[in-house]
């Protein structure tokens, strides 16, 4: 990881007036269109359009003794029960005053593209997906793609997240070519494929992850989201997600691609029906693997995200679930921040918890606000939609007595004189170095 | 540290998390010594970004006043008419309509009778019935409306009508406030909901609430009510334009009734949402609703400041479900009810669901690692779990 360059107040902020007032001509930031479905509308007299409900299968968690880390995973258990949630918020703030001194809550200008929906991994806790044969099923041309980026850095996006769904029918060739596409005629950082979409690929492709994963890089990916990690412990994911990779697929293609050079970030998604010992195992497991990337000097986890699960619209819409809290969600932010003692930054969900409580955690050990996403379809699939404009992020960072500034993927922050992402012109000297 | 603070932290009575903020030193020593806050104290604590350190001392304030209680009520909401004589003049509000203006309603006493009904799948203890000042609606609906819902709904009780109202009624019916008091009171009427308070600052009221009850007229109105058993609530309107030292000196002029009184039941501060209204359009606050971190310390800064009332509550419509969960952590014993069908905050942008069922309020205190005790409208005890 490189280390935060020189702190530098950015432009493109709201400046207030005298009296504090934003001028309402500054405080908006359009919402870009999307091509995919923003939520499904119950049709008349049939099922068109509603995802069916799944049953609830029963959750029986594992005993602490059978799982990796149970000696960590017992202590941490301990210290939970022992500790109220305003002494968990100190020591999490704690270590995250440690690690940022210099108080400042960064956060990153962005869009999502989601080339397709199309997906036959049929994740029960899912929005956003359409079957293969479904009227709303899409795989967003090159075209489409690269006027969605122009459209995103003529606003000051940094770079574009691109996922989408496991699709079979896109070969390799699709995403080099399009990653090749990207680097050459709307050149931006690539934050693309989470490792449930690079199986596909592996699995289409019939060639070893560490080709796939090189050959992806050298075609232009830059780094690589944590998503589909929903809680890394298989029994969980035997009753929310029974078709996708494992908990320990999960974790390899994460370390492949620290080994292939590419920074990645972790996620969490609780509140699907899991207990604290799970939660534990999945940031514990996270944590042993950041330490071996660490260890080798490479391309690491860079953060980490934990949301609570949007039953809306899902195949899990009338499950018996103890959904996220607040408290909740305060817990796992502080509980995170302390356990991945080896992750530098930790990022609120401000899009599944609202503002509020967003801005309450970090207080509770986070330091960074996420995305501020020129457009997101899957939390809003579920009908959540809390999506911000840059003015109102900075008024709640100022708020809560931090200075807000843009960043790039890699956690530098955007200075006023900038000339481009500097992840990947780390990228470019580390390719002439060789 | 005094030696009384000394004390307290040998015999493990306080607080485990102390502020790390040097500008809260003197308040700490003071809240830990028992002693009173004054205006500095108060308007350190609104400056200082040290939430947790506040929530700590608010929390032990609050502990030892109600230990792990947290009051909750199955409620429903009434709101009668929307139809305001202030509807030009208090720019903060999104509900109140002129007589003809499209959106205007009021109900008859049939139509209240039939929407107080839609919560008898819960058990509903207490109806909250508040809405505008009506130029034409007398004192006689207002008596048959509580009187007929005792009627229909036997051993529920009724919190009605804000100061404000009050003092409207009294004025169409050219009678005393005490008059309007003992007749409501005659017919049923239980307790009074503290809303209009606003922000009592003269210049604040001058800006967002010109023609409203002015500050001394919304005690007086409490303070008869009080003198006729009639026990209220108090509030905050925060979030606008008001100051930090405006926050305090309405804080200090309640501590002041509850002096002279011990009238209050509980202090609620209210969130201002700047959607559908006026003064947010002027404000260019649009879509900006208060912070988490405000919403806190409005909160736990009552706590440590209101010394002298048992209750702190926090508004879920408002500040979330969550966040209001959280607030239970920082001094806040009193969690609002049910609700159902609440007009008012959901006109101003309220994004929050318009009820929320009596099993999830006391899964989200539990959750919280709190005990959840129904109360009724005098905060006795009816239910614990």
């Amino acid at each position: 990881m490189v280390a935060p360059g020189p702190v530098v107040r950015i432009q493109a902020g709201p400046e207030r007036t005298a009296d504090g007032v934003v001028p309402p001509e500054q405080r908006t930031l359009p919402v870009l269109q999307s091509a995919a479905p923003r939520r499904r509308v119950p049709t008349e007299g049939g099922s068109v359009g509603a995802r069916r409900r799944a049953a609830q299968p029963g959750y029986v968690p594992p005993p602490v003794q059978n799982r990796p880390h149970a000696g960590d995973i017992a202590s941490w258990l301990e210290r939970l029960e022992g500790t109220s949630l305003l002494e968990l918020g100190a020591a999490a703030d704690a270590l995250r005053r440690r690690l940022h001194p210099e108080g400042v809550v960064s956060y990153i200008v962005d869009r999502n593209i989601n080339y397709t929906n199309l997906c036959v991994t049929d994740c029960r806790f899912c929005a956003f997906y359409r079957r293969p044969k479904d009227d709303e099923a899409y795989v967003l041309s090159y075209e489409d793609v690269g006027r969605k980026i122009d459209e995103a850095k003529a606003l000051g996006a940094v770079q574009i997240l691109m996922q989408g769904g496991h699709n079979p029918y896109l070969p390799l060739d699709w995403y080099l070519g399009l990653l090749r596409y990207i680097k050459e005629r709307h050149p931006v950082h690539v934050h693309g494929f989470s490792a449930s979409e690079i199986e596909m690929i592996v699995k289409v492709s019939r060639l070893p992850l560490d080709q796939v994963l090189r050959q992806l890089r050298e075609a232009g990916l830059d780094s690589m989201p944590g998503a589909g990690a929903e809680i890394l412990v298989d029994a969980v994911r035997d009753v929310i997600a029974p078709k996708k990779i494992d908990s320990t697929r999960w974790l390899e293609i994460h370390e492949a691609a620290h080994e292939a050079g590419l920074h990645t970030t972790a996620t969490m998604m609780y509140g699907v029906g899991e207990v604290w010992a799970d939660r534990l195992e999945h940031l514990l497991r996270l944590r042993a693997l950041q330490a071996r990337s660490v260890a080798r000097g490479g391309a690491r986890f860079t953060a980490f995200i934990a949301w609570s699960f949007q039953p809306s619209q899902t195949e899990m819409e009338g499950w018996d679930l103890e959904l996220g809290t607040g408290m909740d969600y305060l817990k796992v932010t502080s509980l995170s921040r302390l356990v991945l003692d080896n992750f530098r930054n930790l990022q609120v969900s401000y899009v599944t918890q609202g503002p509020k409580l967003a801005q309450v955690a970090l207080r509770f050990g986070a330091n960074d606000f996420g995305s501020l996403m020129l457009e997101e379809n899957v939390v809003s699939a579920t009908g959540i939609d809390f999506i911000m404009a840059e003015g109102e992020v900075r008024r709640i960072i100022e708020d809560a007595g931090f200075t807000p500034q843009r960043r790039y993927q890699d956690y530098r922050l955007v200075a006023a004189d900038d000339s481009g992402c500097p992840c990947c012109a780390w990228r470019e000297r580390l390719e002439v170095a060789r | 540290m005094t030696s009384a603070v000394a004390e307290l932290t040998r015999r493990e009575a306080g607080p485990r998390l102390l502020p790390m903020d040097p500008a809260l030193a003197g308040v700490t020593e003071k809240v830990l010594a028992g002693r009173r806050l004054d205006r500095a104290d108060g308007i350190a604590l609104f400056e200082s970004h040290d939430l947790l350190g506040i929530g700590a001392l608010a929390d032990w304030v609050n502990r030892s006043k109600n230990g792990d209680r947290v009051f909750i009520t199955a409620n429903q909401h009434l709101n009668p008419t929307n139809v305001c004589i202030l509807r030009a003049t208090c720019t903060f509000c999104s509900y109140a309509r002129r007589p003809k203006e499209e959106g205007a309603y009021t109900m008859d006493l049939e139509e209240a009778f039939q929407e107080a009904a839609l919560a008898r799948d819960t058990p509903v203890r207490e109806f909250h019935i508040v809405g505008g000042l009506h130029p034409k609606l007398r004192l006689s609906y207002y008596t048959d409306l509580i009187s007929g819902l005792k009627e229909r709904h036997p051993g529920v009780e009724v919190k009605a009508l804000t100061a404000v109202e009050i003092a409207h009624l009294a004025r169409i019916e050219r009678t005393s406030v005490r008059d309007v008091l003992v007749r409501l009171q005659q017919a049923g009427l239980d307790t009074m909901p503290g809303g209009g308070a606003e922000v009592f600052a003269e210049g604040v009221r001058r800006t967002i609430a010109e023609r409203k009850l002015a500050a001394a007229e919304w005690l007086d109105v409490h303070r008869t009510a009080h003198e006729l058993g009639i026990r209220t609530n108090c509030t905050m309107l925060y979030g606008h334009v008001e100051s930090y030292a405006d926050r305090i000196d309405h804080l200090l002029m309640l501590r002041g009734l509850q002096d002279e009184t011990g009238g209050f039941l509980t202090y609620i501060p209210l969130a201002y949402h700047p959607d559908n209204n006026e003064l947010g359009e002027e404000l260019g606050r649009t879509g900006t609703a208060t912070t988490g971190f405000d919403d806190l310390k409005n909160l736990a800064v009552g706590r440590l400041f209101l010394d002298n009332l048992r209750h702190i509550k926090t508004h879920w419509v408002m500040n979330t479900m969550k966040v209001s969960q959280i607030a239970l952590h920082f001094g806040v014993d009193d969690l609002e009810g049910t609700v159902r069908r609440e007009r008012i905050y959901h006109d101003a942008g309220a994004q929050t669901p318009e009820w929320t069922s009596f099993a999830e309020i006391v899964r989200i205190v539990k959750d919280a690692g709190k005990r959840p005790v129904e109360r009724n409208v005098h905060y006795d005890e009816v239910r614990t779990w």
